[in-house]
Order: C-alpha cells, then sequence, then structure tokens
C-alpha cells in the first residue's frame, strides 16, 4: 500500500492544483485560453470547461480540451474579452473514475 | 421501443426471447463492452458538488466511503490518564450505503497508581447517506452502530453490555453564500446527534462487605457534537488563489465540538465533553491531522490533550478492486 503511495502508481481524484488566470485574480488585459492544471490525469472524453460572462452566457470557443501532451491540464480559447467578470466552470473525471467540479471567477478591469 | 417507463414495461412483457434473443444478446455483449471500456464515474468520498468534508477526529464523518483510519488520542481525565489508539476500517456496501468495524486499544494511569491495557469493545455499524445537493454543498446520512458488550477488557471500563446508537449525520458547506461574503464560503459544519441505548439497564454485583447486592444503573445518553471547518483547499480552488503552496493549499482548520449529555439515571442532565481545534492535511490518497482536546468541565478530564489522525482514502489507493463499492 505505501509502495504504491510513493510510487504515485494508483490515481486519485482530480482537484485542481493552480489555474490561469488565477482564482479570484483581477487582470488587465483578456487571456488567449483559460487553463487549469490537476493534481492527476483526467479522461478527456469526460472533462469539460467553460467560461461564462456576467449574463451567464457562455463565452468560450467551446473548444474545451484535455491537453494531448499534458493529461493534467484543462483548457479553453476565448477570444478577446472585454472588461468585466467571468466565471469558470470545470467538471472533470480522474483516470479511476472519481468525478469532481468546480467553479471559480476573475476579473478583467 | 419508448422512452416512457411504463410503455418500456410493457415491452419487456411482450419480449419473445426466442425470436430477439440474438439482439438481446448483442445488446447485453455491448452493454458489457461499454462498462468494461467507459470508466465508471462516480463522485469520490466525502463531496458534496465540489465542498470537499474531511474526515474528523472525534465526530464521525457524514458520509460513506471506503476508508481506514487510526486515532491516537491522550486526555487526562477525572479518574485517569488514558492513551488510546483506536482503528476503524469502512467499506461501502452500494455506493451510498457502507458498514464499519472498529477497535481500540487503551492505557489508562489511575489516580491511585495503579494502571490497566486493555481492547475496548468492539464497535459495528452501517450508514446510509440518503441526499447529497451539490448544489447546496449538503449531505445527510442515517445510521446505527453499536457497541458489542463484553468483547473488551472490562480493566479499561469496556462495559458487559451493548449499547445501541440510532445516528444521523449531516454536512452543510457554505458555497452558496452572496458574492459579498465570498470569503465566508470555505466555511463548513459537520454534525451527529446520536441517542445511545444500553441494552441492559443495570448491573447487580454482590458486595461481599454489606451482604447485599449493589446495583448499578447503565443510562440512556445522547451523543451531539459538531465540526467547524475552514477550507484552505477550497478558498485556494474556488475563491481566491492567496499563493498558499504545499503542505498549506492542502489543510482545513478543524474546530470539533464532541458532546455527551446523560438522560437518565444518577448522571441524568450532565454534560461531557471537549472542544478540539485543530488542522488536517488532505493528500490524494491519505490525511493527517492533529489536534488539541480541551476538556470543558472537570467531568470531561483535567487538562488539555492531544488527538492525532492518520486516515487512508481506500477508495483512491484502490480504485478498482477493494476500493469500490461490492455492488457498484
Amino acid at each position: 500500500m505505501f509502495l504504491c503511495i510513493l510510487s504515485n502508481t494508483c490515481m486519485g481524484h482530480a482537484f485542481p492544483d493552480h489555474s490561469d488566470p488565477k482564482v479570484g485574480a483581477t487582470i488587465s488585459a483578456s487571456p488567449e485560453r483559460v487553463r487549469i492544471w490537476f493534481d492527476g490525469a483526467l479522461e478527456p472524453a469526460f472533462s469539460t470547461i467553460m467560461v461564462h460572462n456576467a449574463e451567464g452566457k457562455m463565452v468560450d470557443k467551446r473548444d474545451g480540451r484535455v491537453n494531448p501532451s499534458d493529461p493534467t491540464l484543462l483548457e479553453v480559447s476565448v477570444p478577446q474579452l472585454p472588461a468585466g467578470n467571468y466565471h469558470v466552470f470545470w467538471n472533470v473525471l480522474a483516470r479511476d473514475g472519481h468525478r469532481t467540479m468546480g467553479d471559480y471567477t476573475f476579473v478583467i478591469k | 421501443m419508448s422512452l416512457f417507463k411504463g410503455e418500456a414495461m410493457r415491452d419487456c412483457g411482450r419480449t419473445n426471447w426466442g425470436k430477439n434473443g440474438l439482439v438481446v444478446t448483442i445488446a447485453l455483449g455491448f452493454a458489457l463492452v461499454c462498462m468494461l471500456v467507459i470508466p465508471v464515474s462516480s463522485w469520490a468520498h466525502g463531496f458534496a458538488g465540489k465542498r470537499f468534508f474531511p474526515t474528523t477526529f472525534k465526530v464521525e464523518d457524514p458520509f460513506v466511503s471506503d476508508e481506514f483510519s487510526i486515532l491516537f488520542s491522550h486526555l487526562k481525565e477525572p479518574d485517569a490518564k488514558t492513551t488510546e489508539i483506536g482503528i476503524d476500517y469502512s467499506k461501502r456496501i452500494i455506493p451510498n450505503l457502507g458498514i464499519s468495524i472498529g477497535e481500540s486499544y487503551l492505557h489508562q494511569d489511575f489516580t491511585d497508581g495503579s494502571s490497566a491495557s486493555g481492547f475496548g469493545n468492539l464497535e459495528l455499524g452501517a450508514k446510509y447517506q440518503f441526499l447529497t445537493s451539490a448544489e447546496h454543498e449538503a449531505l445527510f446520512s442515517l445510521g446505527v452502530s453499536a457497541e458489542i458488550g463484553g468483547t473488551g477488557a472490562t480493566r479499561v471500563g469496556a462495559e458487559s453490555f451493548s449499547v445501541v446508537s440510532p445516528t444521523f449525520y449531516f454536512g452543510k458547506g457554505f458555497g452558496d453564500l452572496p458574492e459579498s461574503l465570498k470569503f465566508l464560503r470555505p466555511f463548513a459544519i459537520t454534525g451527529v446527534i446520536a441517542p445511545n441505548f444500553p441494552t441492559r439497564n443495570s448491573n447487580v454485583t454482590f458486595n461481599e462487605d454489606t451482604g447485599e447486592n449493589d446495583i448499578e444503573r447503565n443510562p440512556t445518553t445522547l451523543t451531539w457534537g459538531f465540526t467547524l471547518q475552514y477550507s484552505l483547499m477550497y478558498l485556494q480552488s474556488f475563491v481566491k488563489d492567496i499563493g498558499l503552496g504545499t503542505p498549506f493549499s492542502r489543510m482545513i482548520i478543524v474546530t470539533e465540538f464532541p458532546m455527551e449529555t446523560c438522560l437518565s439515571a444518577d448522571c441524568k442532565g450532565k454534560i461531557t465533553g471537549t472542544v478540539n481545534p485543530g488542522i488536517v492535511w488532505c493528500g490524494k490518497y491519505m490525511e493527517f491531522g492533529i489536534a488539541a482536546q480541551i476538556p470543558i468541565n472537570e467531568r470531561s478530564g483535567k487538562s488539555v490533550g492531544i488527538l492525532a489522525l492518520f486516515h487512508l482514502f481506500i477508495d483512491d489507493l484502490f480504485p478498482k478492486s477493494i476500493g469500490k463499492p461490492i455492488f457498484p
């Protein structure tokens, strides 16, 4: 059991490690993408990410995906966004079948 | 074929196996392949939406899971200094229903200078998580646990009778607070309430000095307790990245209030309990925690004690074998 833990060969549920833009951040210019890095590999077919504006309208380019070269990175492209509040929603399935979900906001001033 | 339930049932009743056997066989085969190929999605232990509830020290978890815990406790009680190591294993039968087994080993140094060691009574339990609200980060469970009398050593206080405890559990995160109170969203509470019914009302022992029987009544008690939590994981991931690094980004500040009120016999109305401020660290596969035990009155203890928790998430360690429900 401890070998399993130390070698990281088991796969637990995925939890966000960090993101860009950062959770709750205020930034000065529109990002090209919204990216969230997780602490474990994700199942691409069952992991989603969306960006909404303050009115609840989806504003991303609907190309959310798990990065093919980094299975811990969930990302979606966004157009040039005007100043305002934005809400990121994510829902992922870890390789072991455990689902986690979450959301956060960021502000473009 | 119909998408309506009632009609689908009637269609099933008309199925002719001989005529449609090949179709049914192919459908079952396809379903089996899907089960093997497509990952089975399930919510991990202790989650209600994006809220993760950690395992706490003395107050029982409000959720069902596959887990293994070791809890170390040391407290100077009124009549003895007690050191206890408890182990607990929980196993899900179906995703929302689990059973548990627990045992503890105690060492007591009594105020008269004597000491004793031995196992406590075996504890068995079953729990059903009947409601989980992702939107409101809430979960509720009902369960029953039993301390099996006569399975432990009487020299460390293990009773000869059993105690049965029907239990209500709850957990609630504050993630649905408005934006203006967003820094309160990482707060959560969990709690438990359980009457404890002894299977024997009294113990009768013959007193050789008086030549009469001594009758000791076994009280019914009420266990009630709650935890107040502030999750730095939640703060960092869903509210505001304040730059916490490892290990602080995976910590949850927990204060427990495990209490017991005596409902009958000589102790009726008296409360014992502790306030346990502490912190837990939650990794992908395990959890560590440490807390102080502060007695609320002299009946509960004489000085500050300590709690230490080591916990394994069996469902994350072995998601495809012993960590999944027996009937997933």
